[in-house]
């Protein structure tokens, strides 16, 4: 049994953190961020409190609470928090990572004047995020859900001075208000069907038992519009466009929330609500397919990016493709696996790259970095573990998960195997040219007056996230996720080929980058498809045609009709209409005392006459 | 005999005058002399009443009205003065700033 203590406040000392920090504490640097790190610290506290609880409360795993929030005829809004091995696991991680990066930005962040609103935001996030995990039903975790799209807005464009990065925040916002009107339809079809006899419901405890007696197309409609807020929310394919435009934000941002919680809430409620989409095969194999094709798609695009944060955001795309696909395989643990570790090690890599953005005085392009493993050791190495642990080479964490998934394609969908292998190498050959460009060989002038290696407060959270990187893959995180499925013994062939075309992946990048060209042989190299690539498959070229033709000409059109027909004839119609009569009706306004008491007068006279006639 | 018609007469004669005299003067004086005659004429009309009637609250009335009246003609009195010094005339006519 959980206390309720604990899941409660967990939930709720963010929010006071961030309620503190607004109202008294947005002078002071020092302060702000202590009280941030401390509300997400009790969080951690909390969560490591209930974690022996849910995992030796065998049969009272799940721990339910809630009380009512909206009571509107014929329906009830619940508030309530539902912990089960899920949530607790989920909640570790944001909590977990969370601490580590909060505890990274005092450093990272200590030259920012702004940096008390940074962490206020960072808090809010922080509470909306864990109130996605722990939220009991759906209309709670949407609107948490929404909450966290405004926390990610609102740090993209933290820097708001910055043009790119005041657009870059109206560009996932946007993207994601799109993608959350279909999440929202799904939501009301599902609770308009969900009344088979016992009233409808948002909770999902009471929405299982229902799902059986549904009909199979709507649950596929259902299942499909939900799977909309994910593609928005952990943007995939073909609503990705938002989360390389979000680097704008600051780099700890980035590792938080693009990289290792928020973009990773879709994942985590693909798991939460599976059991809406286990009986659509056809929401399944969408849900595949589109993991699969982000998946390639953007490990493609990382070859040719040339910013270093960039290039981790397409990574993080791509296994967010990879997560979704194992979902869309019918294997909510191997996604939440692969979540979990990738969480580790993006978060890793982001913090790592942020240390050397610190140290470069904000220089992001990797070609004019050289040889910061010499000169910052303890990030070079850090970062070569992140990296290692993406490309999954044993034993660190990324091969187990990623194993994992693609044994569970391997054994459903050939073709999903081997993109996701394909996949796979081309990581391992994006990540190492990242690496042997920025990070090998010998220091340089590029490198300006020298890197130094960055304060303890930023590296010793490198250093956990580095630890856990590696033996995550020992934790034996899935059976603790779903303690009834048997563990499947490791497929050997798929460990052997998935290995073999990582170190391929990093042999090849090894050959073309390691003696460190001053530019990007690969543009000659693929000629044609680079452009391609570096159009970034003309996704945005296509969504801004659209914007600015389409629905900006519709838009003039309804301008037009409303200038003419409503503001026209409407209200500058009234206002004629009052205008011309005033104009007539003042003229009565003589000025002359004398006319005004023959008018008097003969009004009396009128009324007496009157008076006299009734 | 001298019927209560004839004092009612003689109001409503009065009365009119006076009316005609607010409408139809230039001059601030004569207009407020022409409303001492519309105060009058009613007046003549409440005492009328009230002798003809024997009941004494038209007489009451009056008493009220005479009072009141002698205030009003130290006000407008007061209004015309003021009016002499700061636009140097007494025409109604020609202070005609509050129109349109």
């Amino acid at each position: 049994m959980v206390t309720p203590l604990l899941a409660w406040t967990t939930l709720f000392a963010p929010l006071a953190a961030c309620i503190l920090i607004t109202l008294f504490f947005l002078r002071s640097k020092n302060l702000s961020s202590l009280i941030a790190i401390a509300g997400i610290m009790t969080s951690l506290a909390c969560c490591i409190g209930m974690f022996p609880q849910v995992i030796h409360g065998y049969n009272t795993v799940d721990f339910q609470q809630s009380t009512t929030w909206l009571t509107v005829p014929g329906l009830i809004i619940p508030f309530g928090v539902w912990i089960n091995p899920l949530s607790i696991m989920m909640l570790l991680i944001v909590t977990g990572v969370g601490s580590a990066i909060f505890i990274y930005s005092r450093g990272y962040m200590a030259e920012d004047p702004s940096m008390p609103r940074f962490f206020a935001f960072l808090s809010l996030f922080a509470f909306s995020m864990i109130g996605i995990v722990v939220a009991n039903n759906l209309i709670q975790l949407f609107i948490f859900w929404e909450l966290v799209g405004l926390s990610s807005y609102l740090l993209i464009g933290f820097w708001y001075q910055k043009p790119s990065a005041a657009d870059a925040g109206v560009k996932a916002f946007v993207v994601n208000r799109l993608a959350d009107f279909g999440f929202l339809c799904g939501i009301l079809l599902l609770w308009s069907v969900s009344d088979i006899g016992h009233g409808r419901s948002f909770v999902f405890t009471d929405l299982m038992p229902v799902i059986a007696h549904l009909d199979p197309a709507i649950l596929t409609a259902v299942g499909l519009l939900i799977f909309c807020g994910v593609v928005g929310k952990s943007a995939q394919v073909p609503l990705h466009v938002w989360l390389a435009d979000a680097m704008e934000g600051p780099t700890p941002v980035s590792a938080l929330i693009h990289a290792a919680t928020m973009v990773a809430a879709g994942v985590y409620l693909l798991a939460r609500t599976f059991f809406i989409f286990e009986p659509s095969a056809t929401a399944l194999s969408v849900i595949a397919y589109i993991g699969g094709i982000t998946a390639l798609m953007a490990a493609t695009l990382a070859i040719a990016e040339n910013d270093i944060k960039r290039i981790l955001a397409y990574s993080t795309l791509s296994q967010l493709g990879y997560m979704v696909m194992a979902l869309g395989l019918a294997g909510p643990m191997q996604g939440m696996y692969h979540l979990t570790t990738h969480a580790f090690f993006k978060a890793l890599l982001f913090l790592a790259a942020g240390s050397v953005i610190y140290a470069l005085h904000h220089e992001q392009n990797i070609w004019k970095m050289q040889g910061l493993l010499k000169q910052m050791p303890v990030t070079g190495i850090t970062f070569l573990i992140g990296t290692l642990a993406l490309c999954g080479i044993f034993p660190l964490s990324g091969f187990w998960s990623k194993d994992e998934i693609l044994a569970l394609a391997s054994a459903h969908n050939p073709l999903l195997y081997w993109i996701g292998t394909f996949t796979s190498s081309l990581t391992a050959f994006y990540m190492g040219r990242l690496f042997w460009t920025a990070f090998w060989g010998k220091p340089n002038a590029h490198n300006g007056h020298g890197a130094h290696e960055s304060p303890a407060v930023m590296t010793i959270p490198l250093i956990v996230l580095a630890i856990l990187s590696a033996i995550g893959g020992f934790l034996n995180i899935p059976h603790f996720l779903f303690p009834k499925e048997a563990a499947e013994p490791l497929n050997i062939s798929v460990a052997l080929i998935s290995s073999a075309a990582a170190v391929l992946g990093l042999s090849i990048s090894y050959v073309i980058y390691s003696k460190r060209p001053s530019a990007d042989p690969l543009e000659a190299k693929l000629g044609a498809f680079y452009c391609v690539l570096k159009d970034k498959y003309y996704f945005d070229i296509v969504y801004g045609w659209y914007v600015d033709h389409l629905q900006q000409g519709f838009a003039r059109l309804l301008a037009w009709l409303e200038e003419t027909f409503i503001v026209r004839f409407g209200v500058h119609g009234v206002t004629a209409v009052a205008k011309a009569s005033g104009d007539i009706i003042r003229h009565l306004q003589t000025g002359v005392v004398q006319f005004y008491a023959l008018v008097f007068a003969l009004g009396a006279a009128v009324l007496f006459l009157a008076a006299i006639k009734l | 005999m001298i019927g209560l018609g004839s004092y009612l007469l003689l109001s409503g004669i009065i009365f009119a005058i006076g009316i005609a005299g607010v409408v139809t003067s230039r001059n601030a004086l004569k207009i407020l002399l022409s409303l001492e005659l519309l105060l009058a004429a009613s007046n003549l009309s409440f005492v009328a009443f009230s002798r003809f009637n024997g009941d004494y609250t038209g007489q009451l009335i009056v008493f009220f009205v005479i009072l009141v009246a002698a205030a009003e003609v130290a006000i407008g009195l007061a209004i015309i003065v003021l009016m002499y010094r700061h636009f140097s005339t007494i025409q109604a006519d020609e202070l005609k700033d509050l129109k349109w």
